[in-house]
């Protein structure tokens, strides 16, 4: 048996065929970054990005629809903090606030609950993106309007799912080997799922933690895994099962749909919509698909589907660095481009 | 009672607030002669700064914008190996504030004057419209000792990486207040005289020295490797974090090399004094938890040698960093 010491070694030594490992999170790619795992591992193995930053794969005509709501009068859009600064096809929301626009940044979805019944007579639209992750979040919130009976709380959605876009990842005739599967999308969908995935895709699958040591003995595991092999490395949270009860409330509220991934398109049921019963929530999702990049040079849709790495695109660090982002990826805290650029990773 | 637009004619109502507020704070020789200039007595080489405060909220957990307006200047005069003597006090406060919140400021400010030592010698009150904001520009003047020569583009290959406790607390402590969260997360607002002194009259051999304020301890390494042509080597390792700051950050994504303190320094020592340097400042007030976090070696940029045995670079803060944090 290896110790860590000894995973090191052999990662660092690996001489066999030449893998390509996709880390499909966002959080991954940060802690990836953050502990500087991509300078251990031998030549032979090369970590790439995945469609895992919920910022990142939201297209253009969903921002725009955002900036549109947010100049209405009395209306209100609450987002989180990375969501501000990314453009849709011209401006951001924070450059629409300087313009009168009504933005408001929030840490927790329910402080949306508050400021609706402070201010009854206005209408408060939630920026809802976000992977399996997040969408029982929103769920509980809509189930918190329907108890509470709040009636200026409206969700702007593009939710999305991971499976379609792995597999969009996977037929793109990319050089992706394996994967590093998501560890808290794991937690809610179980790991049965990624066991799955692996079979369909003939690939191996790990489920992964977030700590440095975690990422390395998930490394080391896809370097010794073949075929449709998968593995929870996360067992301390991840479940086969998953949550059933995040999935039950997710079930309760959503429905399947297709969804547009930035720089990927439109790919077949990777979408959530609010059910037709609850689109009184709803404040116009329906629809948004139309990409458009803010700057043409970005090579975005390569760096999100893991053909290109951040510093292959022609703009990084030229023009596109965290104070003068032109793509989403160099903007979110789990953009890509935003770590790779941060820790200079190469 | 409120201050209003009166308060800043410079008539009957300007002299009350500055004897009811600012005089009675800080009662002193050269300030009672109420003339339009201080004359005060100087030195062979002086060591000047200014500093403007904006901090929101005004009174935060381990402190306020008075205390922080004295701190922010004095460490700043520390940091060049300067004494800090005499302190200037300048507010512009929006109608609307409370007296007795400016009451409390001008307390705290005269209180932390008295415990770094220096003499408020000279003051100004402008009263502008608004809402109730309070904004304070200190001026700080500083006898440089004999000899000093502390500066960025003095670190050499082979120096030792010094902070002088947790890194990140004011800033967290300015987050937590503004985002409702309640925690035991205090700022270190703190006046870093004593360590500094010690270390001057102990005759350890500084080169490069900066107090780790906006930008955070990153911002300032890279500075200084821009500044001395050097790298600077950290171990993730060995790098002061109180847990609960640690938790705060992971859950907000905040990353610890780029927060603003208000109390904590970096000094870059020659390698035989780093050890003592290490021992003086954790004799010292307020640097109890200072820990040698690197080296100084050949070659350009800051790298962070990782908990996992990994490398990545740190670089200078980008984005906006957190608004009016001092």
């Amino acid at each position: 048996m290896a110790d860590l010491n000894g995973i090191k070694r052999r990662l660092r030594e690996y001489d066999g065929e030449p893998l390509t490992i996709m880390e499909v999170c966002g959080t991954h790619t940060a802690a990836i970054s953050e502990n500087g795992i991509a300078d251990m591992l031998s030549p032979k193995i090369r970590l790439v990005s995945g469609p895992g930053c919920p910022v990142c794969v939201t297209v253009a005509s969903y921002i725009d629809r955002l900036l549109e709501l947010a100049m209405q009068p009395a209306m209100t859009v609450v987002t989180f903090g990375d969501m501000l600064r990314v453009r849709g096809s011209e401006k951001s929301l924070r450059d629409v606030t300087a313009e009168g626009a009504s933005v408001r940044m929030i840490y927790s979805p329910f402080e949306i609950l508050k400021l609706a019944e402070a201010e009854p007579d206005r209408t408060f639209v939630f920026a809802a993106v976000g992977f399996e992750t997040t969408t029982p979040v929103y769920a509980l919130m809509v189930e918190q309007l329907i108890q509470r009976n709040i009636k200026n709380v409206k969700l702007l959605t593009a939710l999305k799912t991971m499976p379609g876009a792995i597999r969009a990842v996977a037929a793109d005739g990319t050089a992706v080997t394996g994967f590093l599967a998501p560890g808290h999308v794991s937690v809610i969908t179980g790991h049965r799922l990624f066991e799955n995935m692996a079979k369909e895709l003939g690939m191996p699958f790990v489920t992964a933690g977030f700590e440095g040591a975690d990422l390395l003995c998930a490394v080391y595991a896809l370097t010794r895994l073949r075929g449709g092999r998968s593995l929870n490395m996360y067992p301390s949270v991840v479940t086969y099962d998953g949550n059933k009860a995040a999935q039950d409330i997710v079930n309760k509220y959503f429905e399947p749909c297709d969804g547009a991934w930035r720089g990927m398109g439109i790919i077949p049921r990777s979408g959530m919509k609010l059910k037709d019963e609850y689109a009184k929530y709803d404040a116009g999702s329906a629809g948004l698909t139309e990409d458009r990049l803010y700057n043409g040079a970005c090579a975005c849709g390569d760096v999100i589907s893991g053909r290109k790495s951040p510093n292959e695109c022609p703009m990084f660090g030229k023009g596109c660095t965290p104070d003068t982002p032109q793509g989403a990826c160099m903007v979110s805290m789990e953009g890509s481009c935003f770590h790779y650029y941060i820790n200079k990773r190469k | 009672m409120k201050i209003t637009m009166a308060h800043g004619s410079g008539g009957r109502s300007t002299s009350r607030l500055i004897d009811e507020v600012f005089r009675s704070a800080n009662a002193n020789p050269i300030l009672d002669m109420m003339e339009d200039s201080a004359v005060v007595d100087g030195a062979a080489k002086i060591a000047v700064t200014t500093d403007s405060f904006v901090v929101t909220p005004l009174f935060f957990k381990g402190g306020d914008i008075g205390r922080l307006a004295v701190c922010g200047t004095v460490n700043d005069l520390l940091m060049r190996g300067a004494v800090p003597k005499y302190i200037t006090s300048a507010y512009i406060i929006e109608e609307g504030a409370d007296f007795e919140t400016l009451s409390k400021i001008a307390q705290s400010m005269a209180e932390t004057a008295k415990e770094a030592g220096v003499t408020v010698i000279a003051g100004d009150t402008k009263v502008v419209e608004g809402n109730g904001g309070i904004y304070i520009n200190t001026t700080g003047v500083g006898f440089v000792y004999d000899g000093a020569d502390i500066r960025s583009a003095n670190c050499k290959a082979g120096d030792a990486i010094i902070v002088s406790g947790t890194l990140g607390d004011h800033h967290a402590a300015i987050l937590s207040e503004r985002m409702g969260i309640e925690n035991n997360i205090k700022s270190d607002c703190a006046p870093l005289c004593d360590m500094v002194r010690n270390m001057m009259d102990a005759g350890v051999e500084i080169h490069a020295m900066r107090d780790v304020t906006r930008g955070g301890l990153g911002t300032v390494l890279n500075e200084f490797s821009k500044a001395s042509g050097c790298r600077f080597e950290l171990d993730e390792d060995s790098i002061p974090i109180n847990p609960e700051v640690a938790g705060f950050n992971k859950i907000l994504g905040l990353n610890v090399m780029h927060m603003g303190n208000e109390g904590k320094l970096v000094g870059i020592i020659a390698p035989r004094d780093a050890e003592r340097a290490l021992k003086i400042i954790r004799n010292s007030r307020y640097g109890t938890a200072a820990e040698i976090i690197g080296t100084v070696t050949d070659g350009e940029g800051v790298v962070m040698n990782t908990h996992v045995g990994g490398r990545r670079a740190i670089i200078e803060l980008y984005g906006e960093g957190l608004p009016r944090i001092c």
